[in-house]
C-alpha cells in the first residue's frame, strides 16, 4: 500500500521520502516516517499546524482539507484508526472488547497524545463530510470475499480469506485493495460493531455462524466435497455479510470496518473463540436478557412500534417455514441429480449390451443426456440453495438482530423507567429531610435529585433517540429487504428458465 | 395407458379382449374382461366376464405348466395391485402435521389420490396387456384354458396361492436354476446352434442391465416425485407470505406462490410421464426377458434331455437290451428338442422386434413430452418474470 501512494502535488520533498517507503513496510510506520523526516513540506505541517492551532476552528483544518483532501483523508483515516482503541470510550459508553493494541501503536504513541486532541475534530470534520458525499447516492463500495486457502496445520489450521475491496469512496486511501482475514476476525469485527451501534439502535447485520464440526473436518485435511461445499458456503455467507455491513451508511464510517477492510494486519480476535470466557460471559449474558424480557413489561405508547414488532414476529416465523421447505427442495434436487446420474450409467450398460444397432445408440445417446441432464440438477441444486435458502437464513438472522435492537430499546426504557422513579424517591426523601428538618441530608438529598434528575433526563432523551434511529433503521431495512429479494427471486427464476432451456436444447438434439 | 405400448396387435380382429371396467374394492381389484370374438368357438360375439388377479396367474401358470408351450415365450404374468404405499401416505397425512395449512392439505390429498389413480391405471393395463399378448398369439389363443377364462361366467374359483404352494413355487425356482447351473456345467454338452449361445450370452447380460436400469428408473421418478411435492409447501409459505406482506413485495410473493404451484403440477406431469414411458417399459422388458430366459433354459432342458437320451441308447445298445424303448425315448426327446428349438428361434426374433420397436416408441414418446413440458415451464417462468420485472 505504501508503493502506490501518489505523493502530493505540493511539496518537492515528498517524492524522496516515499520512495524509501517500498513494499513490506507497515503502513504506520510510513505514515510516521513522512510526518517525522519532512517537515517542511506543507502536508505534514498543515497537520502540524492543525495540531499546534488546537482548536483554532475549522478554518485551517479546512484549508488545509481543500487542497489536499484524498491524502489528508487517508492520514487522517490512519491516525484515527490508530487511535482506535483509545478512541473507543469516546464512541461507546461500554468498555471495547480486550484487543491488544496494534504494535504500530506504540511507536507513534508519542505523537498521539498531541493528536488525539485534534483528530477527534478531523474525524467529525471528515464524518459530516463523508456523510453529505454519501449520502442519498449509491454506495460505491464493492466488497468481495475469495480465495479460501487454508494456512497452517492440524488442530491449529485455519482458513484465510482474502478480503478485496474496490471503492471509489474517498474515505479510503486506494481505490482497490485486499487483505487476508480468517474467520475470527469477521466474528471480532461483528462484536466490536454489536457493541458500538446495537444499544443505539442501529440494526447490525449478523456475522455467519461458528460451525465446529464443519471447521474440524476442514482442519483435519479431509479434501472430500462436503469440506470444499462447507469452505464455500462459509465464503459466499462472508462476503454476504460484509456487503450488507458497508451497505449501512453508519457502519461504513467506522473506524474498525474500515481497519478490518484496510490494515494487512489485524490482531487477533481471541474473545470469539467458542470455549473462551468471554464466550461464556456471552451465553451468561444472554440466558439473563432472556429472563428480563419475560419480566420487564412495557407500556407502548407508540404503536408504531408495536405494529412493526408483530410484523416481524410473522415474519421471522414464515422466513423460517419457507426456508424449511425449500432445503427440503434443495435435498431433492440433489437426489435427483444422484440417481439421474445412476441411471444414466445404466442406460448406458444396457445400450453396450443392446443387439439391435439402431437401438444400442440410441440408449447410449439416452445415457449421455441424462448425464448432462444430471449435471444440470445439480446446478440448479446449488442455485437454489445459494440464492434462495442462504438469503432465507440471512433474513431469519437479520430479523433476530432487530428483534435485538428491539430489545434494547426496551432496556433503555427500562432505565429511564427506573431512573424516574428513583428520582421519585429521592424527592420524597427530600420531602421527608425537610421536615425533620437536616439541613445537610437535605443538601444531600438535592444533590441526589439533581443527579436522578440528569439520568431521568438522560434517559429520555437515549430513549427518543433510540426510538427514532429504529424508526429509521427499519425503514431502511425494510426497503433493503424488498429490494434484495426482488433481485434474488428475479436471479432465481432466471436460473430456472436457463436450465429448463437447457435441458430443453438436449432434449431436441437427442 | 395405451395397450400397444408392448404389444403388436397383428391386425387381426379375430379375437379382441381389453378390460373394460375396474373396481377397486378394499383388498382386491376386479376386472370386468371383454370379449369380441367371431370365433366360432365362442357361443356368443360379444361377452364379458369379472376376474380377478388370482385367476389372471392361474391362467399364466397353466400355459406355463403345459408342455406343449415350451417352446414359446409366455408372457409374463401381469403384477399384483399394490396400493400399499399409496394407502399408508394417504393415512398417514391423515394422521398429519397440525403445521400445514388447509390449502396445503388439500393439495397433498389431491396428489396422493393422482397417484393412487395412477398406480390404478397402470394395474388395468397391464393385465390387459397380458391378456392381448396371448389373444395375439397364434398358438396361445387357441389354449382351452384361455376359453374358458375369457368365458365362464362363474368365479374360476382360484384361491390365491397358498403359504405351501408358495413355498412350492419358490423351491421349484431355486432347483431350476441349480438344473440350469448342472447343464451348462455339463461336459459334452454342446450348443450346436450359434444363434442360441449368442442369444443366451445376450439374454443373460441384457436382463440383469434392464433389471438394473429399471430400478435406478424409478429411483429417478420417485426423486422427481418428491420435487414437485416440495414446491406445495413452498407455495403455501410464499402465499401466506404474500398475504402479510404490506408493500410491493406483496404481489411479488403472490405471484411466486402461483408459479410454484404451476410449475409443481408440470414437474409432477414430467415424473409421471418418466415413469410410464421409461421405466414401466424398462419393468416390462425386464419381465419378458425373464420369460426368454426361462423359454432357453426349457429348450436346454431339452437338449440335456436329448443328449442323455442318446447316452441311454449307446448304453442300451452295446449292452443290446432294452434297445427299441431308448430308441424310442430318444427319437422323442430328438423330436422335443427340435421342435423347441424352431419355435424358440422364431420366439426370440420377434421378442428381438417387439422390443426394438417398443424402446423406440417410448423413448420418442418420451423426449417429445419431455420437450413439451420443458417449453411450458420455461414459458411460464418468463411470463412470470416479465411480470415481476414490470412492477417498480
Amino acid at each position: 500500500m505504501a508503493a502506490e501512494r501518489e505523493p502530493p502535488p505540493l511539496g518537492d520533498g515528498k517524492p524522496t521520502d516515499f520512495e524509501e517507503l517500498e513494499d513490506g513496510e507497515d503502513l504506520f510506520t510510513s505514515t510516521v516516517s513522512t510526518l517525522e523526516s519532512s517537515p517542511s513540506s506543507p502536508e505534514p505541517t498543515g497537520l502540524a499546524e492543525d495540531i499546534s492551532t488546537n482548536s483554532n476552528g475549522p478554518k485551517p483544518a479546512e484549508v488545509v482539507l481543500d487542497d489536499d483532501r484524498e491524502d489528508l483523508f487517508a492520514e487522517a483515516t490512519e491516525e484515527v484508526s490508530l487511535d482506535s482503541p483509545e478512541r473507543e470510550p469516546i464512541l461507546s459508553s461500554e468498555p471495547s472488547p480486550a484487543v491488544t493494541p496494534v504494535t504500530p501503536t506504540t511507536l507513534i504513541a508519542p505523537r498521539i497524545e498531541s493528536k488525539s486532541l485534534s483528530a477527534p475534530v478531523i474525524f467529525d470534520r471528515s464524518r459530516e463530510e463523508i456523510e453529505e458525499e454519501a449520502n442519498g447516492d449509491v454506495f460505491d463500495i464493492e466488497i468481495g470475499v475469495s480465495d479460501p486457502e487454508k494456512v497452517g496445520d492440524g488442530m491449529n489450521a485455519y482458513m484465510a480469506y482474502r478480503v478485496t475491496t474496490k471503492t471509489s469512496l474517498s474515505m479510503f486511501s486506494k481505490s482497490e485493495f485486499s487483505v487476508k482475514r480468517r474467520f475470527s476476525d469477521f466474528l471480532g469485527l461483528h462484536s466490536k460493531l454489536a457493541s458500538k451501534y446495537l444499544h443505539v439502535g442501529y440494526i447490525v447485520p449478523p456475522a455467519p455462524e461458528k460451525s465446529i464440526v464443519g471447521m474440524t473436518k476442514v482442519k483435519v485435511g479431509k479434501e472430500d466435497s462436503s469440506s470444499t461445499e462447507f469452505v464455500e458456503k462459509r465464503r459466499a455467507a462472508l462476503e454476504r455479510y460484509l456487503q450488507r455491513t458497508v451497505k449501512h451508511p453508519t457502519l461504513l464510517q467506522d473506524p474498525d470496518l474500515r481497519q478490518f477492510l484496510e490494515s494487512s494486519e489485524l490482531p487477533r480476535a481471541v474473545n470469539t473463540q467458542a470455549l473462551s470466557g468471554a464466550g461464556i460471559l456471552r451465553m451468561v449474558n444472554k440466558a439473563a436478557d432472556a429472563v428480563n424480557k419475560m419480566t420487564i413489561k412495557m407500556n407502548e405508547s407508540d404503536a408504531w412500534f408495536e405494529e412493526k414488532q408483530q410484523q416481524f414476529e410473522n415474519l421471522d416465523q414464515q422466513l423460517r417455514k419457507l426456508h424449511a421447505s425449500v432445503e427440503a427442495l434443495v435435498c431433492h434436487r440433489k437426489e435427483l441429480s444422484a440417481n439421474t446420474a445412476a441411471f444414466a450409467k445404466s442406460a448406458a450398460m444396457l445400450g453396450n449390451s443392446e443387439d439391435h444397432t439402431a437401438l444400442s445408440r440410441a440408449l447410449s445417446q439416452l445415457a449421455e443426456v441424462e448425464e448432462k441432464i444430471d449435471q444440470l440438477h445439480q446446478e440448479q441444486a446449488f442455485a437454489d440453495f445459494y440464492m434462495f435458502s442462504e438469503l432465507l437464513s440471512d433474513y431469519i438472522r437479520l430479523i433476530a438482530a432487530v428483534k435485538g435492537v428491539f430489545d434494547h430499546r426496551m432496556k433503555c426504557w427500562q432505565k429511564w423507567e427506573d431512573a424516574q422513579i428513583t428520582l421519585l424517591k429521592k424527592r420524597e426523601t427530600e420531602a421527608k429531610m425537610m421536615v425533620a428538618n437536616k439541613p445537610d441530608k437535605i443538601q444531600q438529598a438535592k444533590n441526589e435529585i439533581r443527579e436522578w434528575e440528569a439520568k431521568v433526563q438522560q434517559g429520555e432523551r437515549d430513549f427518543e433517540q433510540i426510538s427514532k434511529t429504529i424508526r429509521k433503521e427499519v425503514g431502511r431495512f425494510e426497503a433493503k429487504r424488498v429490494k434484495d429479494f426482488k433481485t434474488v427471486i428475479i436471479k432465481y427464476l432466471e436460473s430456472l428458465v436457463q436450465t429448463q432451456q437447457q435441458g430443453q436444447d438436449l432434449v431436441t438434439r437427442y | 395407458m395405451p395397450s400397444s405400448t408392448a404389444v403388436d396387435l397383428h391386425g387381426d380382429s379375430s379375437l379382441q379382449v381389453e378390460i373394460s371396467d375396474a373396481v377397486s374394492e378394499r383388498d382386491k381389484v376386479k376386472f370386468t374382461v371383454q370379449t369380441k370374438s367371431c370365433l366360432p368357438h365362442f357361443a356368443q360375439t360379444e361377452f364379458s366376464v369379472v376376474r380377478q388377479h388370482e385367476e389372471f396367474i392361474w391362467l399364466h401358470d397353466a400355459y406355463v405348466e403345459n408342455e406343449e408351450y415350451a417352446g414359446l415365450i409366455i408372457p409374463p404374468a401381469p403384477p399384483r395391485p399394490d396400493f400399499e404405499a399409496s394407502r399408508e401416505k394417504l393415512q398417514k397425512l391423515g394422521e398429519g402435521d397440525s403445521s400445514i395449512t388447509r390449502e396445503e392439505f388439500a393439495k397433498m390429498k389431491q396428489e396422493l389420490e393422482a397417484e393412487y389413480l395412477a398406480i390404478f391405471k397402470k394395474t388395468v393395463a397391464m393385465h390387459e396387456v397380458f391378456l392381448q399378448r396371448l389373444a395375439a398369439h397364434p398358438t396361445l389363443r387357441r389354449d382351452h384354458n384361455f376359453f374358458v377364462f375369457l368365458e365362464y361366467g362363474q368365479d374360476l374359483s382360484v384361491r390365491g396361492k397358498n403359504r405351501k404352494e408358495l413355498l412350492g413355487g419358490f423351491l421349484r425356482n431355486i432347483v431350476k436354476s441349480a438344473d440350469e447351473a448342472l447343464i451348462t456345467g455339463m461336459s459334452g454338452l454342446k450348443e450346436v446352434d450359434d444363434f442360441f449361445e449368442h442369444e443366451r450370452t445376450f439374454l443373460l447380460e441384457y436382463h440383469t442391465r434392464i433389471r438394473d436400469a429399471c430400478l435406478r428408473a424409478d429411483r429417478v421418478m420417485h426423486s422427481h416425485k418428491c420435487l414437485a411435492d416440495d414446491y406445495i409447501p413452498i407455495s403455501a409459505a410464499l402465499s401466506s407470505l404474500g398475504t402479510q406482506e404490506v408493500n410491493q413485495l406483496k404481489t411479488s410473493f403472490l405471484k411466486l406462490a402461483e408459479l410454484f404451484e404451476r410449475l409443481r403440477k408440470l414437474e409432477g406431469r414430467m415424473a409421471s410421464d418418466e415413469d410410464l414411458k421409461l421405466s414401466d417399459m424398462l419393468r416390462y422388458y425386464m419381465r419378458d426377458s425373464q420369460a426368454a430366459k426361462d423359454l432357453l433354459y426349457r429348450r436346454l432342458r431339452a437338449l440335456a434331455d436329448y443328449e442323455n437320451a442318446n447316452k441311454a441308447l449307446d448304453k442300451a445298445r452295446t449292452r443290446n437290451r432294452e434297445v427299441r424303448t431308448a430308441e424310442s425315448h430318444q427319437q422323442l426327446c430328438c423330436q422335443r428338442f427340435e421342435r423347441l428349438s424352431d419355435s424358440a428361434k422364431q420366439e426370440l426374433m420377434d421378442f428381438k422386434s417387439r422390443r426394438v420397436s417398443s424402446f423406440r416408441k417410448n423413448l420418442i414418446e418420451l423426449a417429445e413430452l419431455e420437450l413439451k413440458h420443458a417449453k411450458a415451464s420455461t414459458l411460464l417462468l418468463r411470463n412470470t418474470l416479465v411480470a415481476l420485472k414490470g412492477e417498480p
